[in-house]
């Protein structure tokens, strides 16, 4: 197989496992390319993206935007802050307008689940899924399993635990999905009120635990825990979750393993993990973010080759 | 299907000592030469290029692997896109003589690819060519070889199938007639 079967990535639900082992063999590729002297190769000279962000972002825009450059693709950015959807403008009509300017592709942040599924059915450009509200985030997800795949050799067999506000983490949802998809044995962890009622129904093991998650698994991804999206209080204090579900050196040391630290960022240092083990040699942290530029350029690549003809 | 055999692994070694020769006439000692060859058989040639030079000139001369997948002009134009392979290059090219060698030269234009993807690693002194198969009148671009193992005549409806004992098994290499569409 060379090529995606689909058009779009809306999430990483509906993908199958041979068309992420392809994202992963191309990101590879381009991972050499990114380390060279010239970070650039022409693949993508007739393509132009349109980075549309009705959310903000900073590393997940940053990083596709540099993906796009070094596939020398022309990009134009718009974020919802400073544009005509203050005006009233609604979705559809804010993307026809960018498409009639001739766009090839467009990479959509979005606060509403399933927003860029709606744009799927009403546009032909070749739609990214950057975040859709606290559905899916499905390139966070393909290189969080990339560095898993880059640390560790394969993600099969493996034991991941997901630790943090499972409820409104889209990063949580594709993660799930992909790493099953690989062959990863999933836990989540984190407050009961923080957990989802049916989680369990996605084939993962739930744990409300912090020691018991991190004796079993051998990798542990750790959620930011999002101030922004908790309207009522799902635990009494920043404090008190530190206290029970921070991640520090003591815990770790506890353990009579070393396990693989990741976290998607940005870090509330302090709250979900301490600085001393986000800095540690066991984290992968910057890993994932190097990661993240090559696995956006393998997706960005593999549709712009299944889109024309 | 109609073929003509072009070289069996007999000729193909005999070619191969005599490319390496000529090499040797032009680069001498390789001492400011280095060999890149192209994926997906031309590595495999290169491979042989350089023991052939190690038992002639009884040194190792660098040798590197080049994928030019990302810097072709079909891209978006042909049906399935093609799949990456391994690129190592691990010294420089910097001022050096760089000697490409591919299996078939036919259009020119996985040539163009590679002096694009391999300007990305520096700026060489002298670029050459060295095709073991040269399809000639069938050019797209203005680009020739300077070693070139055998030349023929051949018709768009043709196809030179090249097989590789490193990866077919065995030498041979055949002018087909392509399968009608």
């Amino acid at each position: 197989m060379s090529q995606l079967k689909t058009k779009h990535l809306l999430g990483i639900k509906g993908i199958t496992e041979g068309e992420i082992q392809l994202i992963f063999e191309t990101a590879d590729n381009f991972k050499n390319i990114i380390n060279r002297p010239i970070k650039k190769v022409p693949s993508l000279r007739d393509v132009t993206i349109a980075n549309v962000f009705f959310e903000n972002s900073t590393r997940t825009r940053l990083s596709f935007e540099l993906a796009e450059k070094r596939l020398s693709a022309d990009v134009i950015n718009f974020s919802s802050t400073s544009s005509s959807v203050k005006k009233g403008e609604t979705l559809l009509d804010t993307v026809n307008n960018i498409l009639a300017m001739k766009v090839d592709m467009v990479v959509m942040r979005h606060s509403s689940p399933g927003a860029p599924h709606f744009l799927a059915r009403h546009i032909d450009s070749n739609i990214i899924n950057a975040g859709d509200g606290t559905h899916e985030h499905p390139t966070q997800a393909l290189l969080d399993t990339y560095s898993i795949r880059e640390k560790h050799g394969d993600v099969a067999g493996k034991k991941v635990v997901i630790i943090g506000d499972i409820l409104h983490s889209r990063v949580a949802l594709s993660n799930i999905f992909a790493l099953k998809i690989l062959g990863a044995e999933v836990m989540v962890c984190g407050p009961a009120t923080l957990m989802p009622k049916f989680v369990s129904s996605l084939g993962v093991k739930v744990e409300l635990d912090l020691l018991e998650a991190l004796k079993w698994c051998d990798i542990a991804n750790i959620l930011r825990i999002q101030l922004e999206r908790q309207k009522m209080s799902y635990f009494p204090s920043i404090r008190e979750y530190a206290i029970y579900y921070g991640v520090n050196t003591e815990v770790l040391k506890s353990l009579d393993k070393q396990i693989t630290i990741m976290h998607p960022g940005p870090i509330n240092r302090g709250v979900e993990i301490t600085s001393d083990v986000a800095d540690s040699d066991h984290a992968i942290i910057l890993d994932q973010v190097e990661n993240g530029v090559a696995v956006r350029m393998a997706v960005l690549y593999l549709l712009a080759g299944a889109g024309v003809n | 299907m109609q073929q003509r055999l072009l070289l069996d692994s007999e000729l193909l070694q005999i070619t191969i000592q005599r490319l390496c020769r000529q090499l040797i006439e032009t680069h001498e000692d390789f001492s400011n030469a280095v060999i890149i060859g192209l994926q997906p058989r031309g590595i495999f040639l290169a491979d042989r290029i350089r023991s052939v030079l190690k038992s002639l000139l009884k040194m190792d001369v660098k040798v590197g692997y080049l994928d030019t997948t990302f810097h072709r002009d079909d891209f978006r134009r042909r049906e399935e896109p093609k799949k990456a392979k391994e690129t190592k290059i691990d010294f420089q090219i910097e001022g050096k003589d760089v000697i490409l060698v591919d299996d078939v030269l036919y259009t020119g234009r996985s040539v163009r690819a590679a002096l694009d993807a391999m300007i990305t690693f520096g700026r060489p002194n002298k670029v050459e060519l060295l095709a073991l198969i040269d399809r000639s009148y069938s050019r797209e671009l203005p680009v020739e070889a300077n070693y070139i193992g055998r030349k023929v005549n051949t018709l768009h409806s043709e196809k030179v199938l090249v097989a590789l004992r490193e990866q077919d098994g065995e030498d041979n290499i055949w002018l087909v007639n392509k399968e009608p569409k």
